[in-house]
Order: structure tokens, then C-alpha cells, then sequence
């Protein structure tokens, strides 16, 4: 094996720019204002949720380049080694014409004070440059991580339509035109060669394979483990952790990996919420719509699945999705790999069963199977880029017209995703069409969780709400149309009901 | 009044006031190319400075104050307490108790216990988690509720009375009212609050602030360095968003980092976190609101009385005027035959509350709406019927303030928006579909809008604007008003282009600065264009009128037949190009600058007797919005909203259009999903976006209709007959909590839903199950 790199390098307007010697720590965001001196690129809240802080980064895929919004404020500098960033800046054509989204924006009166702007732009950057219809459902998903006081959104959203309803009318923009000098520059720097910047004591490292990865986290088990940096990030910018020792799973090959099999997905544990989200989809409608609310865009093109399942929040919205469906989970310790129920990797509050020197592998989920009916509800007080109140997930298995078997998991109810045993058991022989044989499971919920109060919701609507998604769950098992159970996220008005 | 004002036969005439001309910076926005003040290039040695506070305390004594590991850290360059003040250790914008430095005491959570300056940002922040201070800590007084049980008030008490309430309560057919919760907003502009002070010679001090009102951050700078006014120069080029929380509340932070410059003799910065601006900057305030309402069989009302119990915070700031504003608009668009509306300014030990957009007037508002709708469900009416049955007259009432309401148009306002919204087949709509769905429940409201413009402290009602006439013929216009987002700028460029006869192109926006136009006003209270705008076109016309002399003998015209427009001065037969004049009138030594000066006519008012006219004109609006509400989840959807705003003859619709559905989304926001949520230690538990929610993309209604009310121009003589537009439309948003008490009704015919605001998902789903018990 030969010696790591000791250099990180990406493309910046048509330049590669390498970095020697940069803290471990260093965010993106600093790195583009403070370094660079670039300040198109503003900072909003250093947490990736307000968007302001947004660039697009371009990676070669299938000989295209492949732009995702990236939160610049919570992202590592070192993330984006071999990748095109692109910032505000880097838009208008070197002649001084406006990129359309930019010419589309000033047309429509997008901006106001102006601050949100930039990574308006760039979060709209990346939709005109992708290949997906552009509808106004497309455009609001597209703008969910990016907040805006002044405009009310409607002028922004109008721009986007415009601007996207022109794609390959007029002239080139300035970032397509030189795509083909960009693939090029990107092959040049893309060495797959092990990453590590700094000492011994003190280093940023994105190994290449799974055995440099297996060896590093073995070598330094008081390293930090950083996948998409969506949690870390804030680690740094709001905690102001010590995190001498990071290294970043990104460019480790095939831990990303997505295998659809005919009965399971195995999600690999760097794969991101964005890419695993049409493998996922394709498993239940709900799991697309939670998919599509979980964090935003940014988010989602960022942090991975098994980076929400390794740190265990107890609000994180995939596991009790996960948990519902019956996954596993793989870790990996040096060449060792184990699997457990996902369920029984969640301790407690802020504890999971990993142990130093082990990582996260993949993730294994089941499919359904005829006679299973699939819901999960995601209760939060913005439906967009929000951490929920209340997740509850539910998978009932029918015969006959009775449920033989439930398997339910909420968030936000206890300190980790938990399951509700008791109701499940109550739920065995229910008749969803029959209200009254409801009543032992929806009394069964209320015992099986002792939620906290905190700034998201108070103890008693937590409660009120996960009876209220269990009778919402039973109403829709037995037929209702969704248009007159839910306000967001209807399925398509057909009868699921499983005989 | 004249029922076709002066002014209005041109308006057709007019070639750059009304167009929908784009803000001025935003081909500068789309590029990143705006400069913030974080942006500005920094000068040689540029400090950076964060503030720091006692991390557990909200109040009580500090016993001891231990910076010795912030002075040793690393990059430290200086750590500043309220022992190095030079001047007055206050920057309160009114009567003071706004210490920069907290003194002996801790006053609420997230105080400003001491600076940190460093060489990087991160070193600051680091170094600034160091200081250990010790606090005797005392239970605060977190809540409205707290403060009335410990009976402490900011300001005195204050009340307006109109008839004699009791007996005509007491004779009233029928009687509601109850209490009424209504919550504070966060301001959440993108860009945070920052300033950079650079030190010059003499002791003088240049500070880039990010204001809404730079005279202020001079003139408090100056006292607290102990330097004359004349001294310190601030300026502000466009700030991030402000909504009134960079009205007064943008000063501390200017002061601070001039206190650095000041000791250290370097220059220096400070850019709140997000965190940190969240607790430390106050916010909209939140108030109790109990009421009682006198009631014909129709709707009509006989008498309200209202007590508004407001949380101000540990300070006064701006807390009389917000509180007054609040009782200004208790009545929003509706007669009160008798009313008493009496007010609090409750002392809580918590950051002080200040301006946000509406300025206490939605608070007002939002209640005279709940008003209307309990009415309404307890007489078993429409709300819109009950509405519009308690509308003031088109002429001839008077508010309980005592000022007649004289250009009342929210009778033909509503009567159209009625129509546009096809509201009475929506009714029926919405009332079949709740027939019929269980767990689903629509609701539809038609709400009007009522405010007053004019600061109601008389003083602030002026304003300056410096014109200059290059001799190339170029125009620099200044004015005291400030950018902030809403295109004040380019409106004020539109009149003085106006003025000139020339393209908007030949005017040159220039920062706000202290230095030009003294002594000016915050940029508040909806003003910036009606006051600037006409100070910058008394400067214009006094310029034009010198040089219509210059070429009136040539031209054998006399001067005021002189014409200016399309870029050129026309007189008889003959013209000139406007800069060919300019480079005349130079060589006939003609002074082409001009200082000019407006204050508003007419108003006057007497707080003591609360007697007056304080308001030059009224805006008006109105919204109909229908949402659906999940009474098993407590979610709630925004389906349709149609929006008719009275802006006068516009400035610049898209400007105008653009603040219209922005305060509305910005209202909507306050009225649902923003919650700020204390600890009973007074922390602020929601102080960054991840838990505190404004509305994104998705939140706006699919259908969002926005309309120009046609009304023929303001009937006050202001800038071209236009109207205020900053502050009313954030009050239609009111027509979304109705709606959502709406939707609720339908849960069981004649109760009244315990619903308040903000409306979020517990609200509602607590509310629902009330409607549901037995």
C-alpha cells in the first residue's frame, strides 16, 4: 500500500486548489470566507438548517457531473477532496451574464434583504442542473433547507419554475459549457490513494478502502468516526468540541454500497439518505414521504443512514421506520462482523452497543410481504426540515381480514426508538375495520411509553398523538383513502387493504 | 378631503415612480456580490469579538467574576467588563436599564456579562466559554403570569377609555370573553447582528452597523466612550433582514465592538451566533389578554373590555410604545360604541422584548379577531357577517383613542376581496366537506386589516435626505432611512429620478450614513418611504427649481414652465440634456446640492389625557385563508389565501407586492409554527432554527392569490399619494388563526375552541380535544 496523500484537492472554478496543513476541524464554510476570502457564501446559523451557508458540490457520476447542496457551515473542508465546489461566485458566465437561475431570481423579484440569496441560488443551482421534472412540489423540496424572512417564498418559487420550464432553451451556462475541462480535472486529482493530513495526534483521514478503514479505527479508536458530518458538524460549530483525531468515511469504496435484493435492502453504512432514497421508496410510500422529510436537501445529500442510526439520537426519524420493518444491523471490528436487531443497538439515551474500534457496516431491511400493511406518520411543528415530535411507524400483518402480528416503533416517546410490546400484543386479532376491537391497543400505547416535555412538544401530546397515529394507522388499514385521514403525504387513493 | 386628490391627475404622467422596477441590489444578491458587514474587506488587525454571559443564571446577584482563563487563552487580545466603560454603561434606547456590561446583577438569561476579543472568531468563541462567574441565582419571573403574581411592571400602567363600559356591559343582550393567549416571534433575519468599528484619529470611531437606526447607534456609542455625538460616525450600507429587531436592539453590539477599538486601538468586530443572538436579543412580546365583550342578538357589538397584559422583559426599551401600539389597534377596522382598553408592561427576568414588524399593532389586532369569531360561534352567525356588522363607518366614528376615523375604505376593500375569494361558495364548500369528514376539518376566514401610520411619539415623524448634482450630471441621494430588504432605496431613487426627469440609471444609492443626514429616525414604524421619500423630493425639487432659473431667460419661459423629463429640460420650443444643464448651472455657480427636511403635517397627541390625532392615515387590508386541520395530530395545512392590500398609488407595485405576501407568510409564521419556548430557570430552550420553525417553501399556500386594492391614492398628501406597506400586511396572516379557530368550530356547533396562539400542532390538537369532551 502505498503512503496517504497528505494534500486535499478539489476544483474550484475551473482551478484545482490543493490544502496542506488545515486543523482536522476546519468547516467548509471557513475555509471559502476566511481562507479563500470568497464571502458570497454566508453563514446563517452554523447548523445547517437555515441554508444561507449552501454550495454545490460535483462529483463525476456515469461521465456526467452530479451536483448535491451542501451546507458549507457543518461540512469538513477535507469532505470534499476530488469533488468541483462551486459557489455563488462561480455562476454568472465569465462574460458577466447571469446564470438563468440568478437572470430568473432578479426577474422575479426573488431577493429582498438579499442574505438567504446565495444559497438560494445554489440550492436552485443544483435542481436546474439535475434531470428530474420540475414541478412547484419539486421546487418547495428543493428550497426545504433554505429559509427566507422576506419574500414569503412565492417570488423564489415562481423564479425556479421559469427558470427550470427553460432548461436547453438559450444559451450554455457557464458550469455546463465547461463540464467536459471539469470531468477531466476531476479524473486528474481522483487517485483512490488513502487521505491523511496532519500528525499522529492530530489528523483529518478519508481512507480509500474498507482494510485502511478497519486498520485506521483500530489504530485510533478515540477517533471520530465522520460520514455525512450533519451531526458532527454541529459537534464543532455549537458544542466547540476538541475533535483532534477525525476520520471521514466518504471516499471509503463500496461502504456506500446499495444492494436490492428481492426480499431486502442492505444499506451500506456511508450510503446517504439521498441516494438510498429510491431503493427505500420503493418499499412503501411512507417511507418515501418520511424519506423525503427527513432534514432537507442539504441534509439528505449529505448525512448517511448509518450515520443516523450510529449516534442514536432519540429523535432521529429512520430507525423507528426501520425498526418497524424488522432490520438488522451490521458492525464491523477489524475483520469481525456481527448483526443484531436494529432495536437492540439502541440502549439508551445517548448509549448504543458499539464498541471502540467497531463501526457501523450496513444496515439490512426486510420487505414486505403480502398480507403487510405498512404506515409511518412523522409529527413535527413545520412539516418541512424539522426534527419530529412524534415518529410512529407501523406494520401490521393481515389474514383474513384480522391482524395476526404488529411490529410498531416510535421516536420521540423515550429516550431511544423504542418498540411498543404491549401494544402489538394487543393489536393480535383486532379487526381494523371494527372500532371497537380497538380500544385494549389504543390503551396498550399510552402504557408502553412514559414520553418526556421538552422545547418540541409537552409529555401529554406526545401521548395523545401516538394513539392518535395508531387510530389513524387502523382507519387506513381498513380502507380509508388517505385524503381524508392525512393533510400531508397522501398515498394514492386506492384501497391498500391486504386481504 | 377632495374625493379626486392634487397629485393624482399626473400619476398616468409619471415615467419611474410607480413602475415595478427590481430592487437595486439584486443583480448584486444573485452573485453573493452584496456586502453584509461580515463581508466588508477587514482592515490590517482586524479583532474579532463574541460576548459571553452566565451560561445558568437568569437572575440574581454575581457573588464573583473569574476571567482569568478567558485572558489566558489563546489569540486573547483583550477581555473587556463593565470596569472598562468610559462613559455611561447603558445603551437603552429610552429610559434606560440597559446596562452594556452587566453591573452587580444578573437581569436575565444570556445578560452580556463581558467581551473577549481575539485574533480569529474561533478562538474567541472558545475563550469566551471559559469565564466562570459565580451567581447567587434567585427564581425569576419567566412568564406574563409570574410577573402579575410578583406584581412588577417596566412602565406604568396606561389605559384608554371611550363611554362608560360597565353599564354598557351591563346592559348588553349578551356577554363573552374569556382569556386569550397570544405569543411572542423571534425576528430571525438571516443576517445576524454585527458591527465593525474601526478607530480613527482623535479618539473618533467609524462603526459599519447593521441598523435599522444609526443615529442611535452614534449617539449611544458616544455617551457610552464618552465622546461627543460629533465623534463617531455610523453607517449602514444594507442590512440582512431587521424587522425591528435591529431597531434598537442592533446598538449593544456596535457599542461593544467600538469598546474594543477603543481600548485596544485596533479595529473590531462582533457577529452574534445564531445561539447567541437568539438569547440575547429580544424578541415580539407576548401577552395575556383578558376580555369581556358586550353583544347585540346580531352581532353587533355594545362594549369590549380588554386588559392587554404584556411580557416586556428585565427593561423598557421600546416596551411603551409597543404596549401603546397594542391598544391603538385593540379595535383593528371595528366600531367599539364603549370600550376600556387597559394595559401592563410587565417586568420578567427575561431579555428585554422590543419592536418587531407591526410593532404591538398585530397583537391588538389579533384579538378584536377573536372577538368577532367567539361572537360569531355563539350567535351561530358567519364570523364575516358579524365582521362586517362591527366595521367602522365609512366616516363619522370614532376610536377609543378618540380620533375620527375619516378614510375608511375597508367596506368596498372587503366587499371586493369577498367576491375575489368567492368566499360564500367556499363557505358552503367547507361546510359539506366537515359534514362528511371525521377526522379532517376545514375552516375559512375573511379578515380586515386597520393601522395607523405616523411614530406615535410625535418627535420621530421627520426626516433628512442630502441631494447632490454632479455638474456630469450624475445624482447622489442620501436619507436617513435604511435598506433592509424592503427596496427603501430604490423607492426614494424613484422619486428623486421622478423629480429630475431622468432615468433611475443617473441616480447613485449611497449607505445611510451619520455623517450626511443627521439626527434622522429609526426606520420604522412602516415610515422609511413616506418621510424619506418626501424629504429626498423636497431636496429634488428645490435643485430642479435652481436649475429651471438657469435656462428659463434662454429658453423665454418662465421658470416654473420649465419641464424635466425623459433625461432632458424642455422650455417652450427649446431643451437641453439634463447633464448639459447640470454643467450650466455649475459654471453659473448655481448650488446644485440640497439639504431637504419633511415632517409630518397634522398630527399631534397628548399621552397624559390620551387625547390627539397620532395617526396621519390609515392602511388597509384584508385576507381570506382556508386551511385544513388533522384533529387527530393537531397538523394544519394553509390551502388557499387570497391577499387585497391598500398601498395607495404605489411607489414600485413589485416592491410593494413583495412585502405584502412576505409579512403575510412572516405573520403566519408568528401566528403557527414559531414558538419560543422558556424553562422555568428563564432559559430559551428554541435559540436556533433547529428547534425554532419559521415557514419554508412548503408552508405558503399552493393557491396564494395577491392583489393591489384599486383605491384611488391615499387621501393624506403623502409621497405621491402612496401608502405605507412595512408593517400592515404581517396583520392579514390573522385571517389564518381564524380560519384554524374555524375549522375547529365545526367540531361542535356553539363552543367556543380554547385555541391559542401560536397555533401549533398541540395547540390545536388541545383545543380539538376540548371540543370533543363532554
Amino acid at each position: 500500500m502505498s503512503a496517504p496523500r497528505t494534500t486535499v484537492r478539489y476544483l474550484s472554478a475551473g482551478r484545482v486548489i490543493e490544502v496542506a496543513d488545515f486543523p482536522p476541524m476546519t468547516t467548509l464554510l471557513d475555509h471559502i470566507r476566511l481562507e479563500r476570502r470568497r464571502t458570497g457564501t454566508k453563514e446563517g446559523c452554523g447548523e445547517g438548517d437555515c441554508g444561507a451557508c449552501t454550495v454545490a458540490v460535483g462529483r463525476p457520476v456515469d461521465g456526467r457531473m452530479v451536483y448535491q447542496p451542501v451546507n458549507a457551515c457543518i461540512a469538513l473542508l477535507g469532505q470534499i477532496d476530488g469533488c468541483e465546489l462551486v459557489t455563488v461566485e462561480d455562476l454568472a458566465a465569465r462574460e458577466g451574464r447571469l446564470h438563468p437561475i440568478q437572470a430568473a431570481m432578479v426577474e422575479k423579484h426573488g431577493s429582498q434583504c438579499g442574505f438567504c440569496t446565495p444559497g438560494i441560488v445554489m440550492s436552485l443551482f443544483v435542481l436546474y442542473h439535475g434531470d428530474g421534472p420540475v414541478d412547484r412540489k419539486a421546487v418547495t423540496d428543493q428550497l426545504a433547507g433554505n429559509l427566507c424572512r422576506c419574500t414569503g417564498y412565492r417570488p423564489i418559487v415562481d423564479a425556479a419554475l421559469e427558470a427550470c420550464a427553460g432548461r436547453g432553451a438559450g444559451p450554455i451556462d457557464a458550469i455546463a459549457a465547461a463540464e467536459a475541462e471539469t470531468l477531466a480535472l476531476i479524473a486528474a486529482i481522483d487517485d483512490a490513494r488513502d487521505l491523511t493530513v496532519g500528525t499522529d495526534q492530530s489528523f483529518f483521514a478519508a481512507p480509500a478502502s474498507i482494510e485502511s478503514l478497519a486498520a485506521l479505527v483500530a489504530a485510533h479508536p478515540d477517533a471520530t468516526l465522520v460520514a455525512g458530518a450533519t451531526d458532527v458538524g454541529l459537534w464543532i460549530t455549537k458544542q466547540l468540541r476538541h475533535l483532534p483525531k477525525i476520520i471521514a468515511l466518504g471516499r471509503v469504496a463500496g461502504l456506500d454500497a446499495i444492494a436490492d435484493h428481492p426480499d431486502r435492502l442492505e444499506i451500506g453504512a456511508t450510503a446517504t439518505f439521498a441516494a438510498a432514497e429510491a431503493a427505500i421508496g420503493g418499499i412503501d410510500p411512507d417511507l418515501a414521504e418520511i424519506w423525503r422529510r427527513i432534514g432537507s436537501k442539504q441534509v439528505r445529500a449529505s448525512g448517511t443512514v448509518g450515520g443516523n442510526i450510529a449516534n442514536g439520537s432519540p429523535i432521529g426519524d429512520s430507525p423507528p421506520a426501520l425498526i418497524a420493518l424488522g432490520a438488522e444491523l451490521e458492525l464491523q471490528c477489524g475483520t469481525e462482523l456481527r448483526r443484531l436487531p436494529l432495536e437492540a443497538y439502541f440502549l439508551e439515551y445517548g448509549r448504543q452497543d458499539r464498541r471502540p474500534g467497531e463501526f457501523v457496516r450496513r444496515v439490512i431491511v426486510p420487505k414486505l410481504v403480502p398480507g403487510q400493511v405498512f404506515r409511518a406518520y412523522k409529527i413535527s411543528k413545520r412539516f418541512d426540515q424539522d426534527i419530529s415530535a412524534v415518529m410512529g411507524a407501523f406494520r401490521l400483518t393481515l389474514d383474513a381480514g384480522r391482524i395476526v402480528a404488529a411490529r410498531i416503533a416510535f421516536g420521540g416517546m423515550a429516550g431511544t426508538p423504542k418498540r411498543a410490546a404491549a401494544t402489538e400484543a394487543a393489536l393480535v386479532g383486532v379487526d381494523p375495520a371494527d372500532p371497537a376491537t380497538w380500544m385494549p391497543a389504543l390503551a396498550a400505547i399510552r402504557s408502553d411509553y412514559a414520553p418526556l416535555s421538552d422545547m418540541r412538544a409537552s409529555a401529554a401530546y406526545r401521548s395523545d398523538v401516538a394513539a392518535g397515529l395508531l387510530e389513524k394507522a387502523l382507519i387506513e388499514s381498513a380502507g380509508t383513502a388517505t385524503d381524508l385521514t392525512r393533510i400531508t403525504g397522501q398515498r394514492e387513493a386506492r384501497l391498500d387493504r391486504v386481504a | 378631503m377632495s374625493p379626486d386628490p392634487a397629485g393624482l391627475a399626473d400619476a398616468a404622467a409619471l415615467a419611474v415612480v410607480g413602475r415595478p422596477l427590481v430592487h437595486d441590489s439584486a443583480v448584486k444578491h444573485v452573485q453573493g456580490a452584496a456586502a453584509y458587514i461580515d463581508d466588508i474587506a477587514e482592515p490590517a488587525r482586524t479583532l474579532q469579538v463574541v460576548p459571553g454571559h452566565a451560561p445558568s443564571a437568569a437572575r440574581g446577584r454575581i457573588l464573583s467574576l473569574d476571567l482569568g482563563r478567558v485572558r489566558a487563552a489563546s489569540g486573547v487580545v483583550a477581555v473587556l467588563t463593565a470596569a472598562d466603560v468610559p462613559g455611561i454603561n447603558d445603551c437603552s434606547p429610552s429610559v434606560g436599564g440597559d446596562p452594556v456590561f452587566a453591573e452587580g446583577r444578573i437581569l436575565f438569561h444570556g445578560q452580556v456579562v463581558f467581551a473577549v476579543a481575539a485574533e480569529t472568531r474561533d478562538q474567541a468563541r472558545r475563550a469566551a466559554r471559559l469565564a466562570v462567574i459565580e451567581v447567587e441565582v434567585e427564581t425569576p419571573a419567566v412568564t406574563v403570569d409570574d410577573a402579575l403574581d410578583r406584581n412588577t411592571e417596566v412602565l406604568p400602567p396606561y389605559e384608554f377609555r371611550k363611554g362608560e363600559v360597565a353599564s354598557a356591559l351591563e346592559a348588553s343582550p349578551a356577554r363573552t370573553g374569556g382569556t386569550f393567549r397570544i405569543g411572542g416571534q423571534e425576528h430571525f433575519y438571516l443576517e445576524g447582528q454585527a458591527a465593525l468599528a474601526v478607530p480613527g484619529e482623535d479618539g473618533d470611531m467609524l462603526v459599519h452597523t447593521s441598523t435599522q437606526h444609526p443615529t442611535e447607534v452614534q449617539h449611544i456609542t458616544a455617551k457610552v466612550l464618552g465622546l461627543p455625538d460629533a465623534a463617531v460616525v455610523a453607517e449602514c450600507r444594507r442590512m440582512g433582514g431587521g424587522f425591528g429587531g435591529k431597531e434598537s436592539q442592533a446598538t449593544q453590539w456596535a457599542v461593544i465592538a467600538a469598546l474594543v477599538a477603543r481600548a485596544t486601538g485596533r479595529p473590531a468586530k462582533v457577529r452574534l451566533d445564531r445561539d447567541d443572538d437568539m438569547i440575547m436579543t429580544g424578541k415580539r412580546h407576548d401577552f395575556r389578554v383578558d376580555w369581556e365583550a358586550g353583544h347585540d342578538a346580531d352581532g353587533r357589538l355594545t362594549a369590549v373590555d380588554v386588559a392587554f397584559y404584556g411580557r416586556c422583559g428585565y427593561s423598557a426599551d421600546l416596551s411603551l410604545g409597543v404596549n401603546d401600539r397594542t391598544m391603538f389597534h385593540a379595535d383593528n377596522a371595528y366600531n367599539y360604541p364603549a370600550a376600556r382598553i387597559h394595559s401592563r408592561r410587565l417586568l420578567t427576568d427575561t431579555v428585554s422584548n422590543t419592536a418587531f414588524r407591526g410593532f404591538g399593532g398585530p397583537q391588538g389586532t389579533v384579538f378584536a379577531e377573536r372577538v368577532m369569531d367567539e361572537i360569531a360561534v355563539r350567535l351561530g352567525l358567519d364570523p364575516l357577517i358579524v365582521r362586517k356588522r362591527n366595521f367602522y363607518a365609512p366616516a363619522g366614528d370614532t376610536t377609543p383613542y378618540g380620533m375620527p376615523v375619516e378614510d375608511n375604505i375597508i367596506h368596498d376593500l372587503v366587499a371586493e376581496l369577498e367576491r375575489t375569494s368567492d368566499y360564500w361558495a367556499r363557505r358552503e364548500a367547507v361546510k359539506a366537506f366537515n359534514a362528511s369528514s371525521h377526522i379532517l376539518k376545514k375552516g375559512l376566514a375573511l379578515t380586515p386589516v386597520k393601522f395607523g401610520i405616523s411614530f406615535t411619539l410625535i418627535h420621530l415623524n421627520q426626516a433628512g435626505a442630502l441631494v447632490h448634482v454632479y455638474s456630469d450630471g450624475s445624482i447622489m441621494v442620501n436619507h436617513g432611512g435604511t435598506e433592509m430588504g424592503q427596496g427603501l432605496y430604490l423607492k426614494v431613487a424613484q422619486v428623486v429620478a421622478e423629480e429630475f426627469g431622468v432615468g433611475i440609471e443617473r441616480v447613485k444609492i449611497t449607505a445611510t450614513t451619520t455623517a450626511k443626514v443627521p439626527n434622522t429616525s429609526p426606520t420604522a414604524a412602516s415610515s422609511g418611504s413616506d418621510l424619506n421619500g418626501m424629504a429626498a423630493k423636497i431636496a429634488a425639487g428645490a435643485i430642479r427649481a435652481r436649475m429651471a432659473a438657469v435656462v428659463a431667460a434662454e429658453f423665454d419661459v418662465p421658470a416654473g414652465e420649465i419641464r424635466f423629463r425623459d433625461g432632458r429640460v424642455f422650455g417652450g420650443n427649446a431643451s437641453i440634456g439634463f447633464a448639459d444643464l447640470a454643467k450650466k448651472a455649475y459654471l453659473a455657480r448655481v448650488q446644485l446640492s440640497e439639504a431637504g427636511f419633511y415632517k409630518t403635517p397634522e398630527i399631534h397627541w397628548d399621552r397624559p389625557t390620551a387625547t390627539g390625532r397620532p395617526f396621519f392615515y390609515f392602511a388597509y387590508g384584508a385576507s381570506c385563508t382556508e386551511v385544513t386541520v388533522d384533529t387527530l395530530t393537531g397538523e394544519m395545512r394553509v390551502d388557499r389565501a387570497d391577499l387585497l392590500h391598500d398601498v395607495g398609488q404605489s411607489l414600485n407595485p413589485a416592491l410593494d407586492i413583495g412585502q405584502i405576501e412576505g409579512a403575510f407568510v412572516q405573520g403566519m409564521g408568528w401566528l403557527t409554527t414559531e414558538e419560543l419556548v422558556f424553562d422555568r430557570a428563564g432559559r430559551l430552550r428554541t435559540h436556533a432554527p433547529s428547534t425554532y420553525k419559521i415557514p419554508t417553501a412548503s408552508d405558503v399556500p399552493a393557491d396564494f392569490r395577491t392583489a393591489l386594492f384599486e383605491s384611488g391614492g391615499c387621501r393624506a398628501d403623502t409621497i405621491y399619494r402612496s401608502k405605507a406597506v412595512g408593517e400592515p400586511p404581517l396583520m392579514l396572516a390573522n385571517s389564518v388563526l381564524s380560519a384554524v379557530f374555524d375549522a375547529l368550530a365545526a367540531l361542535r356547533p356553539g363552543r367556543v375552541p380554547p385555541l391559542h396562539a401560536p397555533a401549533t400542532p398541540e395547540a390545536i390538537l388541545t383545543a380539538a380535544k376540548a371540543m370533543r369532551s363532554d
